[in-house]
């Protein structure tokens, strides 16, 4: 039989506020245990919290990002469950009514552009963390994560695949960066990922029973526990089994998942208002306001780079992927006097390549957008090759310096002037009468070898347009 | 009415536990306060809001300013077991 | 007058003028608490030296020459679940025994600051859960009146000092009558302030929609006096309210003509001891002599307060006291073998039985299939007693009436029956669900033990509930007697 996945993500995403959502401590990611701790994020007796507004604004701005109703009126609510790393024994979050609701982002499938519903946007506090490697085989604790915002994005049940799944994950997250929410660092536990799943024979219409799998923190692990869990559904389904609904755990080093039901407790979380924090309501001015501060959108910016820029939608998508690379193409595209197609070129191959072997972000490029301009600049008045193009860039990735400065200190200016290329010319086919003779002869290869032996007296220098030109000029006589 | 059973899975929610006797007990006077609370059905509050709070302050909002966080010798100071600037517990399986 | 029967005024007043030294009052007190506590037990911890340093602190500046507060000097106490830097705080609970607290209450900074001399902590029902201080983890307090009998609770040991005389005043919490009705059984003054006035940052939590801290004092000045100092909004109190905090002395004028003073029939209704209401029916009378408009008016939802507030504060103290799981403060229960039984261990042996009853009964509430039914339904009937006293003080300045509907009970009298002893509680309750201003006044005797009369003010009108207050005060002579201990 064929079956149907079904999947809905609930994606969690720290906030990158400077604190905590109800106290004044830092939300620096590191630092020594227990340093970024207060008495109020520690749950001490009689603390009391006090809502971050940039936490509520934050939440808005995914909001309106991902086409949500911004509630006028919403609440916060505790969540009752006893966790070491929870030290009030309940999470501040939301209940009936979140912040966000009823949204929708847009992905491309196979069969072209699909809807995926946002079913709401809620803000609540992260834990500590729990910390198994010690000497005793006891556990330590480290609350320095605790507090720090979240905001949790669920999702209609509206995904068919591992790949649609990603698809989402991934405007989810450079959504979330564009409008600088969240700097969602996965290695850091800043974005995170709970699937839930299920399977169905293809075409019908009622869900069947899905487990959920928590705190996935790579595509790669994504995108792997959701078809190992398919797999196994699947399986269970067609040796008579049945899926219990329940947590199960995705071992992404073993690429395997158990169940975590032996260790599960009743799930009572005894939600209610949170009495120590009062009502949000936010006034449609206040809602307006942030919209009008928001950066455009991903998909907006791409439909514009292939109207205004003339980009192949290709080079769009690579480049409006990431805010930071985004921004950087548009400023060296306005500098640039040439075409923006050629920035995109050298910002997808050289950039994108060198960014790759060093493993860093967009956002970490270390030289501005002028640099780049001015390169290109060179190119185009044959100053430089291309060749040498490419040596000044990566020296640049290195220095940071202006591509002029590093043009002279590694010498690479080209050689135009016909009388200097002249003579290493002539020197070469006083050097070479074999292949004058057999150029004579038509054999044509024997020019691209004669350039080839002017090019590396030059050491490269030499601009390979003169060089032909006088080498036909030469040999016709 | 509340039975022994609800007894005991309130009391593992509640992380406590009893003797027979206290389960006993408990289930006694938790009826007797929950009959007692009864009475509330008596109130037609079809038409009534939830009061969640009293005061009709909202929007209480505090700027996203650092303040510096507390010595981890006093964030510290009163736990029953601790060790490498954690606090200890026995082993969690996860 | 003995020194430790005096006001705060009278005795601030003599420091200020270096009659006496503020080391010499607290020296005078701590040797008074020596002397008597071991008979009355209102207090769990004693903060003799910081108590006499402070002092000396306070007598320096007065000899440079400062300007300082009215209460500076005067020793004063603070009931054990208010959190206290380095010094223990309790909550009268085994689960916190050992707890120090890295920082303090807004209540004890603002006093500090003015210049209160911190003598101790004071007994309670554990986690603020009773009506009688027989709850507390670790001793009993008894009523200097008579000390076969309870002094009230849960704040007992906050009114016991204040009328024993070994404190000037105190500070107590009030989540269902817990300052009220212990000032009422003591005699002495006790005021619940509207929910928002006060920062409750720093008060280990009970009821969170419902506590509230105030003043306990011997007259009516001296709550107006402390009630300056504690009031007012608190950046780290989201539920502390902006308004302008008034001084509320000059609120005390002594004339009450034409106050439109309210009486709920409900108060009078059965369950009241007959001697309890003809005082305070006598008490109403002298309001009417003073030119007040006394009528008799309805709050049809009052029966049903008790029980919705029994839902709401058990609701919240469920989830406010899961905290308490030995892991980063307080006991932790030796003998676990994993981590789930340290929880249970801890908790099962650290908490008293009240409070594991609350826990039960609040967590019952809100489990699921419940929460409609039990929680939901009590907010519903919140509303209601709401809407009960909106419309009353539609028409009317106050309300006035009993505090509790008895005096003073004997020790052991209600431990037995939960039920009863929470019907303690029938008149404080519905002022804490609506959230309103409420003092407790001296209003006679009923075989030697103290009579307290209610007087129950409008959101945020605490001027004239103690302009009433003092008006009765001043001009019946209540609050004179002072216990024989």
């Amino acid at each position: 039989m064929k079956y149907e996945t079904v999947i809905g993500l609930e994606i969690h995403a720290e906030l990158c506020t400077e604190t905590k959502i109800f106290c004044g401590c830092t939300t620096a990611f590191g630092g020594d245990e227990n340093t970024h701790c207060c008495p109020i994020c520690l749950g001490l007796p009689g603390v009391l919290p006090v809502l971050n507004g940039k936490v509520v604004e934050y939440a808005v701005k995914a909001g309106i990002s991902t086409n949500c109703s911004i509630a006028e009126f919403s609440k916060l609510d505790r969540k009752n469950y006893f966790y070491p790393d929870l030290p009030k024994a309940y999470q501040v979050s939301q209940y009936d009514l979140p912040i966000c609701s009823r949204g929708y982002i847009e992905i491309d499938t196979q069969d072209g552009p699909k809807k995926i519903g946002i079913t709401r946007i809620h803000i609540e506090e992260d834990a500590g963390k729990l910390l198994h490697d010690t000497d005793d085989g006891s556990t330590l604790i480290d609350y320095n994560r605790c507090g720090v915002p979240l905001i949790e994005i669920v999702s209609e049940p509206d995904m068919r695949s591992a790949e649609e799944a990603r698809a989402y994950a991934e405007k989810i997250k450079s959504i979330l960066e564009y409008i600088g929410v969240s700097d969602c660092k996965m290695q850091e536990g800043s974005l995170r990922f709970d699937v839930n799943l299920s399977v169905r024979p293809a075409g019908t219409t009622t869900l069947g029973t899905r487990t959920e799998m928590k705190n996935l923190n790579s595509f790669k692990a994504l995108v792997n526990a959701i078809e190992n869990e398919k797999a196994r559904q699947i399986e269970l389904i067609e040796s008579g089994g049945e899926v219990v609904q329940e947590t199960r755990k995705w071992d992404d080093i073993r690429g395997i998942n158990t169940s975590l039901r032996s260790k599960e407790e009743a799930h009572d979380y005894r939600y209610f208002p949170e009495p120590d924090l009062v009502p949000v309501v936010l006034e449609r001015d206040y809602v307006e306001g942030l919209k009008s501060e928001l950066p455009e959108l991903p998909y907006v910016k791409l439909e514009r780079y292939i109207r205004e820029y003339g980009l192949p939608e290709y080079d769009a998508g690579v480049i409006t992927a990431s805010l930071p690379m985004a921004l950087f193409f548009e400023e060296c595209a306005g500098i640039y006097s040439g075409e923006p197609k050629t920035v995109s070129n050298w910002v997808m191959g050289e950039l994108l390549r060198i960014l790759n072997e060093k493993g860093m972000e967009p956002a970490q490029i270390p030289f501005p957008a002028k640099h780049l301009a001015a390169l290109l600049e060179l190119v185009d008045k044959g100053t430089i090759s291309g060749s040498a193009a490419k040596k000044v860039f990566t020296e640049m990735f290195e220095t940071g310096e202006e591509p002029e400065v590093l043009v002279k200190s590694l010498g690479l200016l080209q050689i135009n002037d016909e009388n200097e290329l002249k003579a290493v010319i002539q020197a070469i086919l006083y050097a070479n009468p074999q292949s004058v003779e057999d150029y004579k002869a038509g054999k044509e290869k024997a020019l691209g070898f004669l350039v080839g032996q002017t090019m590396k007296e030059t050491r490269g220098k030499a601009n390979p347009q003169v060089v032909n030109k006088l080498l036909k000029e030469l040999l016709g006589k | 009415m509340i039975t022994r059973k609800d007894v005991e899975y309130v009391a593992e929610l509640a992380r406590l536990e009893f003797s027979e006797e206290d389960k006993e007990n408990f289930t006694k006077t938790l009826n007797d306060i929950l009959k007692y609370a009864e009475k509330l059905n008596e109130v037609d509050t079809e038409e009534v809001p939830p009061t969640a709070h009293i005061l009709s302050v909202k929007n209480v909002f505090r700027e996203d300013r650092v303040r510096p966080s507390m010595d981890r010798d006093k964030i510290l100071q009163n736990a029953p077991d601790s060790d490498k600037g954690c606090f200890r517990v026995p082993r969690v399986i996860e | 007058m003995k020194l430790h029967h005096m006001t705060v005024s009278q005795v601030a007043d003599r420091i200020r003028k270096r009659e006496i030294s503020s080391e010499e009052v607290t020296r005078y007190i701590i040797d008074r608490i020596k002397e008597v506590d071991d008979r009355v037990g209102a207090y769990i911890t004693v903060t003799e030296e910081q108590a006499l340093a402070k002092a000396r602190e306070v007598d320096r500046l007065i000899g440079e020459g400062e300007a300082l507060a009215d209460i500076a000097g005067v020793p004063m106490a603070l009931k054990d679940n208010m959190c206290t830097e380095d010094i223990k705080t309790t909550c009268a609970s085994n689960i916190l025994n050992n707890f120090v607290p890295p920082y303090s209450a807004t209540v004890y900074s603002r006093l500090d600051r003015a210049g209160g001399v911190l003598v101790g902590k004071t007994n309670m029902d554990e986690f603020a859960m009773g009506s009688s201080t027989e709850n507390s983890g670790f001793k009993k307090t008894y009523n200097p009146w008579d000390l076969q009998r309870v002094p009230g609770g849960s704040s007992g040991g906050s009114a016991a000092a204040v009328a024993s005389g070994t404190a000037f005043f105190a500070l107590g919490s009030d989540t269902g009558g817990s300052i009220r009705q212990p000032a009422a059984l003591c005699g002495v003054v006790g005021m619940k302030p509207t929910y928002g006035r006060v920062s409750r940052y720093g008060l280990v939590a009970f009821a969170s929609s419902l506590d509230q801290i105030g003043p306990i004092t011997r007259d009516v000045t001296d709550c107006a006096i402390v009630l300056n100092h504690i009031s007012g909004y608190d950046e780290f109190d989201s539920t502390s309210v902006d308004l302008d905090v008034p001084d509320f002395t000059r609120s005390l004028k002594g004339e009450i003509k034409g106050l439109r003073v309210a009486i709920p029939a409900e108060y009078f209704a059965e369950g009241i001891d007959p001697h309890v209401k003809n005082t305070v029916m006598a008490a109403i009378k002298d309001f009417e002599k003073l030119g007040a408009v006394c009528e008799e008016v309805s709050l049809p939802h009052t029966e049903y307060a008790l029980a919705a507030y029994y839902i709401i504060a058990s609701a919240e103290a469920s989830s406010n006291l899961a905290r308490y799981d030995g892991i980063r403060y307080g006991y932790r229960a030796e003998g676990f073998k994993d981590l789930k039984d340290l929880f249970v261990a801890t908790r099962s042996r650290g908490f008293g039985d009240e409070v594991k009853r609350r826990i039960m009964l609040g967590t019952y509430a809100l489990s699921s299939g419940y929460y409609d039914a039990y929680y939901k339904k009590a907010q519903k009937v919140r509303t209601l007693v709401k809407q009960d006293f909106d419309r009353v003080f539609d028409g009317y300045d106050v309300v006035v009436c009993p505090t509790s509907p008895t005096v003073a009970f004997k020790a052991g009298e209600k431990t037995h029956d939960p039920l009863q002893m929470y019907l303690s509680d029938v008149y404080t309750i519905p002022v804490n669900i609506a959230g309103l201003p409420g003092i407790s006044v001296p209003c006679g005797f009923v075989d030697g033990l103290p009579v307290g009369l209610q007087i129950i003010g409008k959101p945020f009108d605490e001027g004239t509930v103690l302009a009433a207050a003092y008006a009765y005060e001043q001009n019946t002579g209540h609050n004179g007697a002072r216990p024989q201990i």
